[in-house]
């Protein structure tokens, strides 16, 4: 077997020499070239452009979606921040409108006791004046009456004797009594 | 080895694949060769395949695009922008991803049931694939630096001088220019070919030690084992045939970035 495989790889090697697998033939070198750069210019016209148009639009696609979300989300914000903005506009009315009416009650307050007092002020002296004036009447009538009791004592007194000391004594207190039992 | 020489060496002799099992008569006594067909064949797949994958360009896409705008995706980004830089791949995408696709299907036409022949196995067409990545790096590296300042862009380490350059630059003309093909060409061809000849190996093999090896037992044990083997290389080959596919189209683009490069 030795013998024959020595004997095959001979023949083979005998053969390889005509064969030679590393001399290319002419023919197949311009059948591969002339095959590949049509393959080359099928797949540039019409494969290449297929899948770059894709990408472009899906590119575009996603691009113009995440701008849209984008926008949207900006108009969010701002609503937002306009409703936020409201909001605290509309504390701080309400906080300027409480403390206007903490202010203007304080101030009614203020007027109503100053008004009061005037009033107070007021009465206090119209009563003043009044008793003023009615004292004024009774010392002015009880002028007039002591005038008139002081004569008409001293009548009396003249009219009794003015020596008697019991006499004159009894005399006033009779003329008290009387002054007494007149009113 | 004893049982070895029990072999019948009349019928039964088993001859090792070889080279020559590469070497395909061309169909119906033609100069058209099964490689051809195929070559063709690859293209109109990967084009009708892309074409109605890519065809609605739909912005959400349906199972059949989003499946292509996976792999549309792994080129355009992961080795076109990732290699070439952002500001010019998008004129090579075209580029990359058809080398992409046509070496790609070409591999896999090694394990589609009744095909089962891997097109890049003849050097003659990854000869041509290097040759077109050849002339568009230099191209688009003279067009960008002119004639000489590319030679000088690829031939001159920056920021080095002096006498150290008498040696280096030779090299890296060397490197740059002249070895880049032929190492594309060779590598995907090499791979594609061992590949395919383990496949062949294992499965001729295999069907020799079921059919015809003496004793029965260790023939058909051994034969068996051998179509285990021939499935485990499948997968194997499968991830090679992607590898090799991805490993073309990166080398193209870094080629073509660093031929455009402002600076190395």
């Amino acid at each position: 077997m030795f013998k024959t495989l020595v004997l095959a790889a001979a023949e083979e090697k005998a053969k390889e020499d005509e064969l030679n697998p590393l001399v290319p033939h002419l023919a197949e070198i311009i059948i591969g070239a002339v095959v590949v750069l049509l393959l080359l210019w099928l797949i540039a016209k019409f494969v290449v452009p297929n899948f770059e148009k894709a990408y472009a639009e899906r590119t575009t696609a996603i691009e113009g979606g995440l701008q849209a979300a984008e926008s949207k989300q900006a108009e969010a914000d701002a609503k937002l921040a306009e409703l936020e903005k409201q909001l605290g506009d509309a504390r701080h009315e309400a906080a300027r409108i409480r403390e206007e009416a903490r202010e203007q009650g304080a101030q009614i307050v203020a007027e109503l006791r100053e008004q009061a007092q005037v009033e107070a002020a007021r009465i206090v002296e119209h009563g003043k004046t009044q008793i003023e004036a009615e004292r004024q009447q009774a010392v002015t009538s009880l002028r007039a009456e002591v005038g008139t009791l002081a004569t008409s004592l001293a009548g009396r007194i003249v009219g009794e004797s003015l020596d008697d000391d019991e006499r004159s004594s009894r005399v006033v207190d009779r003329f008290l009594a009387e002054l007494e039992g007149a009113n | 080895m004893r049982s070895l020489t029990a072999v019948p060496a009349s019928s039964d002799t088993f001859h090792a694949p070889g080279p020559a099992d590469f070497d395909l008569p061309g169909i119906f006594g033609s100069e058209v060769t099964k490689p051809m067909v195929l070559v063709v064949l690859s293209a109109v797949i990967a084009f009708g395949l892309f074409y109605a994958m890519s065809r609605k360009a739909a912005v959400v896409p349906g199972r059949l695009q989003f499946a292509g705008e996976y792999v549309y995706d792994f080129v355009r980004n992961s080795i076109a922008r990732d290699t070439i830089g952002s500001h010019d791949y998008m004129r090579f995408v075209p580029l990359l991803f058809t080398i992409f696709l046509f070496v790609l299907v070409n591999n896999f036409f090694g394990v589609i049931p009744l095909i089962q022949f891997p097109t890049m196995s003849h050097i003659g067409y990854t000869t041509a694939l290097a040759l077109i990545t050849w002339l568009v790096y230099n191209t688009v590296g003279v067009l960008k630096h002119g004639f000489f300042g590319y030679l000088k862009h690829q031939t001159v380490p920056s920021g080095i001088t002096g006498p150290i350059l008498i040696a280096l630059v030779p090299l890296e003309f060397f490197s740059n220019i002249i070895v880049r093909p032929f190492t594309l060409a060779l590598r995907l061809f090499a791979t594609m070919f061992a590949g395919h000849l383990l496949l062949i190996l294992f499965s001729l093999g295999g069907e020799f030690l079921l059919l015809h090896f003496e004793p029965r037992i260790l023939g058909i044990g051994s034969g068996l084992f051998s179509f285990l083997m021939a499935i485990g290389v499948s997968f194997l080959d499968m991830l090679v045939m992607f590898l090799q596919a991805y490993v073309f189209t990166l080398l193209t683009a870094m080629y073509i970035g660093s031929a455009i490069a402002e600076e190395h």
